[in-house]
């Protein structure tokens, strides 16, 4: 039976949107993981990826439809030995659809609106589509029947990939799912070529790239590829810091304790005030300087890597800094922020430092402007009025993008930034 | 010279430290373990298991003082002290030494002293206060438990005011006794002296028994403690231990009113404190909170490359909680994939006289957390198995979530429930629902089968009631 591509939802909180552009024409063979269409949300420009192949049969939706609900049918794909006239009885199939549909609660299409993505789906769980036995607990089947999730749409995080509690638990809360005919696709326009890779006869296995593991790798290609990055470094005595750290984590009653990073965080907050070109980001027809200074700061996270970002640096105490950088992270590492807690941000830091990293160069966060990489504070010889010494030493690379940080601009920041981290008491000034 | 370079150092030997080191192993690490005392720790030596020695002896004695009742002739029925104690003591060094042979199995090596962090990736281990040795580890997992907990004005003295340390190795049989506490530790070693005809007073500070338990089962267990005789004093609490020449007075308030009570001997069983001093915690990162280290979901501390488990850590205080968080926490640090672990789904045992057992969410606290819950129970008298063993009083209880079907919780109290606890705790982690546990057959005639009609109850299906 001809397969109905649905409008996906692309966000939590999407219930419409435009369909941009269509990437194939009527007639066209397609094969799993061609772009089909652009959709634009209220967000951003998303890609529709087709999951089944076979050829496009009628597309229901012309280019430039605003509006289009999220589960209306907006193409049909035919199968092998298919034709043009199998479109209608498929569309005889499709008020069925939508008589279903309304039997399912509003606030589950919207939690979980891959669960439905083919006129064909059922919420009957026994095989995958492919005729395997899925593998699910007697619990978690319950909790999606009840819910109306097909249990073949679930991601399995349990031994060998079986589909526990948790699981479906997280799809229905909107988390990462797989479905049966649309991929929620990724947010550029860089295209994937995962196929193509040779073994060479090497033994592995593969780990499905979960959907913020592939933003994370479009973004990042795109940002080395299209940022004219070049790099600064810096060296940074910190033994007063370690001392005033010291000295103020052992106050009595602190209910903070103060990380060498909430000092990097507070001094390049302190140091942007100063050059504020570093906290800007590049359009082609002007440079765009933020008024407010929101720091964002790398947290590796089970999932990957995901920015949260502390607004206002600039205005909040070290204490402040600490406890909120502590609680988002820990939110962070859980899958728990909002995404207006890690979008935008004006700079970027990513400390390695507690892996003993000595330095290294990070890749600016568009469209951000810059990032601090800080490495390990450590013991290093250094020369001090022509007299060796020891003294603890942490060095900082800045990535700046040349386009809006000329390398003067980026000298004058960590100049600015140096002697914060070097005499932080300056900090209080 | 030993080799001092590793990949895994786990300071503390007890049942989390050293299953955490042979899983290390296992997984190619290159692991060590600091102990300052015996191989299996608290558990092995001083705590499960030679206690478990201690009321076996107990249910032994209760057995045969009722022989008659089974058609059998014991007469003189009597005991030793010594020898009970000589027999607890036998089976702990006898596993004790097993460990050491698990550690050559697996060729870890054992450093004998008190392990302490020492700068970034090293430790310290200290022997009569010389140093004998520093390790470097990439890893560094702290596992050095417990001990009771001692509350100001109720110190322990070792002769007569007692923790589970002597508590274990008595040399006389006192003739009475106060336990001050009611939770598993308490409640075993009340258990323990009053079979042996001890007379037994407990305090406890909460409403009932045994309070982490269902009320349900909590309430049984005083009914059947108050049976054997046992005194028992809820709400109330121990306010001044006097010590005479040769026993112990105790001023005990409740409702506001002060009683005293003479007693040869005083248990204190009030719960425990983690062992985070001389651990070089204060020159680390690693957060510590009300005695326990601050961990997160993969047991890690606020102090990269360190690890807390077990005791040490948050609650639930059991050594298969110790063991089960170490292998998952090793397994994260070697790379694999492991599921944190569920502390909802961690059985929970006492060994008393009637055993409780119990594993999930009391009734109680499900509904507390918001679960619409279907409750079934049954009751040893029903059940064939029990009344051949002569032991048929007891309650087997289920508490499921209406909606799902998920098996919330579970509670026991009556014989051999500690041995049946874990075929719900399986149905939990396979997460099964009721339709499962129905359709499993159960053998016949045994105790599990109360298992699976209590499952029936709950859904109004019960057969044998």
């Amino acid at each position: 039976m001809p397969i109905q591509i649905l409008m996906p939802a692309l966000s939590p909180t999407m219930t419409e949107g435009t369909l941009s552009k269509w990437m194939v024409k009527e007639g066209d063979e397609v094969t799993s993981g061609d772009i089909i269409a652009e959709i634009e949300t209220d967000k951003a420009t998303m890609e529709l990826e087709a999951v089944d192949e076979g050829k496009v049969g009628k597309i229901l939706v012309p280019e430039g439809t605003e509006g289009v609900a999220i589960n209306k049918p907006i193409v049909v794909l035919l199968e092998e030995g298919e034709d043009a006239g199998d479109i209608k009885a498929s569309n005889q199939a499709a008020p069925i659809l939508e008589k279903l549909a309304p039997t399912v609660e509003p606030e589950k299409v919207k939690a979980a609106p891959a669960a439905q993505p083919t006129a064909a789906a059922s919420n009957t769980v026994a095989p995958s589509s492919d005729g395997d036995r899925m593998f699910a607990s007697p619990l978690a089947r319950r909790i999606a029947a009840n819910a109306g999730i097909n249990i073949a749409d679930v991601q399995g995080s349990g031994p060998n990939g079986r589909i526990v509690k948790a699981d479906v638990e997280k799809a229905m809360s909107g988390g990462v799912m797989t479905s049966s005919s649309v991929n929620v696709p990724a947010m550029t326009a860089v295209s994937s070529a995962s196929a193509d890779v040779p073994d060479f006869g090497q033994p592995y296995t593969e780990e499905v790239n979960s959907g913020v593991r592939k933003i994370i790798a479009r973004r990042l290609l795109e940002a080395k590829q299209n940022i004219p990055h070049f790099y600064l470094t810096i060296d940074c005595n910190i033994d007063a810091l370690l001392s005033l750290r010291r000295q103020l984590n052992n106050l009595d009653h602190a209910d903070y304790n103060l990380s060498v990073n909430d000092f990097v965080i507070k001094a390049s907050a302190v140091a942007m005030r100063r050059v504020p070109m570093v906290n800007a980001t590049w359009t082609d027809e002007a440079i765009r300087l933020y008024d407010n200074v929101d720091v964002a700061v790398a947290v590796a996270t089970d999932g990957g890597l995901i920015t949260p970002i502390l607004r206002h640096a600039d205005q909040k105490g070290l204490s402040g800094i600490s406890n909120e950088m502590k609680e988002l992270a820990g939110r962070a590492r859980g899958n728990k922020l909002k995404p207006d807690e890690y979008q935008g941000g004006g700079f970027s830091i990513s400390n390695l430092g507690m892996f003993g990293i000595k330095e290294f160069s990070a890749i600016v966060n568009p469209p951000q402007s810059a990032i601090l990489a800080v490495g390990a504070g450590e013991q290093r010889p250094i020369v001090k009025d022509g007299v060796l010494a020891v003294g603890t030493v942490m060095t900082c690379t800045l990535s700046c993008d040349h386009r809006v940080v000329d390398g003067v601009v980026g000298a004058e920041f960590l100049a600015a930034f140096k002697p914060l981290i070097e005499n932080p008491l300056s900090l209080l000034l | 010279m030993a080799d001092t370079n590793f990949d895994l150092v786990v300071v503390g030997g007890g049942p989390g430290g050293y299953v955490t080191a042979i899983r290390g192993a296992q997984l190619g690490l290159k692991t060590a373990v600091v102990e300052r005392e015996h191989l299996g720790g608290i558990c092995l030596n001083w705590g499960c298991i030679p206690t478990k020695a201690l009321l076996r002896t107990a249910e032994v004695y209760h057995l045969m003082q009722h022989a008659e009742d089974f058609g059998l002739t014991a007469k003189d029925v009597g005991y030793d002290v010594k020898k009970i104690v000589a027999r607890s003591r036998k089976v702990a060094s006898r596993l004790s030494g097993g460990v050491g042979m698990l550690m050559k199995k697996n060729k870890i090596q054992v450093f004998a002293g008190q392990g302490a962090l020492a700068g970034k990736g090293q430790v310290k281990v200290t022997k009569d206060k010389n140093v004998v040795a520093t390790l470097k580890a990439k890893y560094i997992v702290l596992a050095t438990g417990a001990r009771a907990r001692i509350l100001p004005g109720l110190e322990p003295d070792g002769k007569f005011i007692w923790t589970y340390r002597e508590a274990m190795v008595p040399e006389t049989m006192p003739k009475s006794m106060l336990v001050i506490g009611s939770g598993a530790i308490g409640i075993e070693f009340a258990s323990f002296y009053k079979t042996l005809g001890v007379e037994v007073t407990v305090v406890e500070v909460m409403d009932r028994v045994l309070p982490v338990e269902d009320e349900e089962i909590s309430a049984l267990a005083l009914k059947a403690f108050k049976k054997q005789g046992m005194n028992i004093i809820t709400g109330a609490t121990v306010k001044a231990l006097n010590t005479g020449s040769s026993n112990v007075t105790a001023t005990i308030e409740k409702d506001g009113k002060s009683e005293r009570l003479t007693i040869d001997r005083v248990i204190l069983a009030v719960g425990i404190v983690g062992n985070v001093e001389d651990i070089g915690l204060e020159e680390s990162k690693v957060n510590v909170d009300k005695t326990h280290v601050v961990t997160g979901k993969y047991s890690e501390t606020d102090e990269p490359g360190v690890y807390a488990i077990g005791d040490l850590t948050g609650p639930p205080w059991l050594a298969h909680k110790a063991s089960h968080e170490g292998v998952i926490c090793v397994e994260k640090i070697a790379g694999k994939n492991p599921h944190a672990l569920d502390t909802s789904r961690i059985p929970g045992c006492t060994y008393c006289h009637p055993q409780i057992a119990s594993v999930g969410m009391t009734e109680a606290k499900a509904k507390e957390s918001g679960h619409k819950v279907k409750v079934g129970r049954f009751p040893f008298l029903g059940n064939g198995k029990a009344i051949a063993l002569g032991d048929d009083q007891g309650l087997i209880k289920t508490v499921f979530d209406a909606d799902s079907g998920e098996l919330l919780g579970a509670h026991m109290i009556g014989a051999e429930v500690t041995e049946l606890i874990q075929g719900y705790a399986v149905a939990m982690t396979l997460e099964t629902t009721e339709a499962e546990l129905m359709e499993t057959v159960f053998p016949h005639p045994t105790l599990s089968e109360m298992m699976h009609e209590s499952v029936l109850d709950a859904y109004d299906r019960g057969i044998h009631i």
